[in-house]
């Protein structure tokens, strides 16, 4: 009697194990950095996972914190799986916010509900028209869409911190930040005392509609044909330059959206320090949760759980809060490599 | 004349860190990976390169220790995408959060939560030629500077005149067809990812222990993006890398000038430009553009 080990997808119901074993590798390797910042890892990993889950501030905080990731993981899906790869969400975000902090500003005496559509529209927009050129330039002279997309949210940032320094510096306070949004535009609080706002309903909302439209949808079934395979898909007759371009500028609008929400429920005004890479962990996110919208949803959840965990380990335990940065990525990395185990099956043989 | 000497001596100063990298993402991009690390990598070899540096009381085992480095995170690159076959993108960028994580990790750890950069008693200081003529300020560079000129026509030479450059072109190009030639397309990228990540390292410690001296956190600013940008531009060729590098740079020297000249500029929008003539360029080069046929695509033996 042998073992073999054939080439043979996994059984699907082993699939979510494997993400199981990767959270349990990547806890490994990163006790390795807490046992160096001079903490018990058991006790830091209850800091990180059970203890916000504990509270009730901290499990308000989780939804708060997931609420701009969950819009960005979902963008990132969305141009994914058609095999665009879209890492500019950063700057589509930024995007957005700058134009729904316009509209915020002018909204003064407009009632909520004409304020705040008018807000996601302008951020959709916004997000949609920063991830033109890239869509564009890759449609049509098979320009690399990483480097494009990459580049510009570099140049976004300049261009906030151009704007927010020059033109748009707050005239009451005079530091480099936008003029407050009016009353009027400012998302509703949905969990009393708590941080909690109309932009989770939103990321909800967009992610129902998303996952109707890759699952249920004649043009989903045809962005999924041309990520698996482009030339097929042509050959299928799927307007491929057009599915394409309507991928990386659906992707974009719901980035921008990212960027909205920030603005309308927390901080009421646009600042150069927006984000702090919520356009990047989309990219974790949307990977983590296999390109789905359940699990880019669950994973969200997760990583907001981690950043909120952070945050007390490192009050607790003196742990730099850099901590779930580097949780993150390694948890990336290892779910990637241990996907690639679910390609594989072990076969006794007589 | 004093002041365009003084800008082509600024333009070498700024372009170092990035021909560095630009030159190590060309070896291994021609090899067949797109290693989007190289923000990560550089970040990461100019913190260990400042603390090593610093512990160890020497800017020549901080230089290595940042070496080696960059070759660390390129092997890990290439167990990712070479062993395991993964989507180069995704582990690139993977590399570059956790490098950057582990950076501002350790910085936190080891300084604190400090409000000024902490900086090396002594770094590499310029080398001074030609004191007392008007040629002065243009030679005035870091030696770190020559060996990143110098390494054009080395990796020129290296890439496109020896045999060793051919075999590591044609795992980028043709694995298939390599492998069947006798090369081992794996050895041979491994081997390409060890000499880009040597020299990412070497971009990183120039600038945390020659140009500043000192580290923070932002001391990479995206100097790797517009790296793998200036590749392309380049159109994977030393030369012409030199090139692109050196045209990025030159606009950044001349938008600093103005700036300390007080000319009335947004001056982000001058440093927004570069990026956006590298888009119309890469867009522009775009059709001829002649990518490695073979990047992006992992490399599997049938069998």
């Amino acid at each position: 009697m042998s073992f073999k080990i054939e080439r043979v997808p996994a059984p699907v119901w082993m699939r979510p194990l494997f993400i199981v074993l990767a959270v349990f590798i990547t806890f490994l390797l990163v006790s390795t950095l807490v046992l160096a910042a001079g903490a018990s890892p058991i006790t830091a990993f209850y800091e990180l996972l059970i203890d916000p889950l504990t509270r009730t501030g901290a499990r308000a905080d989780i939804l708060m914190l997931a609420t701009p990731i969950l819009f960005t993981g979902i963008a990132v899906a969305i141009a994914f799986v058609a095999g665009y790869y879209n890492v500019g969400a950063e700057g589509q975000l930024y995007a957005g916010a700058i134009l729904a902090a316009w509209v915020g500003v002018q909204a003064e005496g407009m009632q909520p509900y004409v304020a705040i559509p008018l807000m996601l529209a302008a951020g959709f927009l916004a997000g949609m028209v920063w991830a033109l050129v890239p869509a564009l330039l890759k449609a049509y002279l098979s320009v690399d869409e990483v480097v494009t997309t990459l580049l510009l949210n570099s140049v976004m940032l300049f261009f906030v911190s151009a704007l927010l320094n020059g033109p748009w510096r707050d005239p009451v306070s005079n530091w480099p930040q936008s003029p407050t949004i009016a009353t009027s535009a400012q998302f509703p609080v949905i969990i009393p005392r708590s941080r909690v706002h109309f932009g989770a309903i939103m990321a909800v909302i967009i992610a129902l509609a998303t996952w109707w439209m890759l699952s249920r949808t004649r043009f989903g079934l045809e962005l999924r044909a041309i990520g698996k395979n482009k030339d097929a898909a042509k050959f299928l007759g799927i307007p491929v330059k057009r599915r394409l371009i309507a991928a990386a500028l659906i992707s974009g609008g719901i980035a921008g959206l990212a960027g909205v929400s920030e603005v309308g429920g927390i901080h009421y005004y646009l600042i150069g320090t927006l984000s702090p890479g919520f356009g990047y962990t989309g990219i974790i996110v949307a990977t983590l949760g296999a390109l789905t919208i359940p699990g880019v949803f669950i994973s969200a959840l997760f990583l907001s759980l981690i950043n909120r965990g952070s945050i007390s380990a490192s009050r607790e335990l003196d742990v730099p809060v850099y901590l779930s940065d580097v949780i993150q990525a390694v948890l990336l990395l290892v779910t990637l490599a241990t996907l690639l185990l679910t390609q594989y099956r072990i076969r006794r043989e007589r | 004349m004093e002041s365009l000497i003084l800008l082509i001596g600024a333009t070498l100063r700024i372009a170092t860190p990035i021909l560095f990298g630009a030159l190590g993402e060309t070896v291994i991009e021609r090899a067949g990976i797109l290693n989007l690390g190289i923000e990560g990598t550089l970040l990461l070899s100019s913190f260990i390169g400042f603390v090593t540096a610093q512990a160890a009381d020497s800017l020549w085992i901080g230089l290595a220790a940042a070496i080696l480095t960059g070759i660390i995170l390129n092997l890990l690159m290439g167990f990712l995408v070479v062993t395991l076959g993964l989507n180069q993108h995704v582990c690139g960028l993977g590399i570059t959060l956790f490098a950057t994580g582990f950076a501002l990790f350790a910085f936190r750890l080891i300084y604190g939560g400090v409000s000024t950069p902490p900086a090396l008693d002594e770094s590499f200081q310029p080398l001074n030629a030609f004191t007392g003529t008007a040629f002065a300020p243009l030679f005035s560079q870091h030696w770190l500077t020559y060996v990143s000129l110098l390494f054009v026509p080395l990796l020129s030479w290296l890439l496109f005149r020896t045999s060793f450059g051919l075999r590591l072109r044609s795992v980028g190009e043709a694995p298939d067809a390599a492998d069947t030639a006798g090369i081992n397309v794996y050895r041979m990228r491994y081997t390409a990812l060890i000499i880009g990540g040597a020299l990412m390292g070497l971009g990183g410690a120039f600038l945390s222990l020659a140009q500043l001296g000192a580290f923070t956190h932002g001391i990479i600013n995206g100097r790797g993006w517009v790296a793998i940008a200036i590749v392309i531009f380049g159109n994977w060729k030393p030369w012409r890398v030199l090139a692109g590098a050196l045209l990025f740079s030159g606009v950044q020297a001349l938008q600093l000038r103005l700036q300390a000249e007080g000319v009335p500029l947004p001056y982000e929008l001058l440093l927004a430009l570069p990026y956006l003539l590298t888009i119309v360029a890469i867009a522009i080069v775009g059709r001829n553009a002649s990518y490695p046929a073979a990047l992006l695509k992992p490399y599997r033996r049938e069998g």
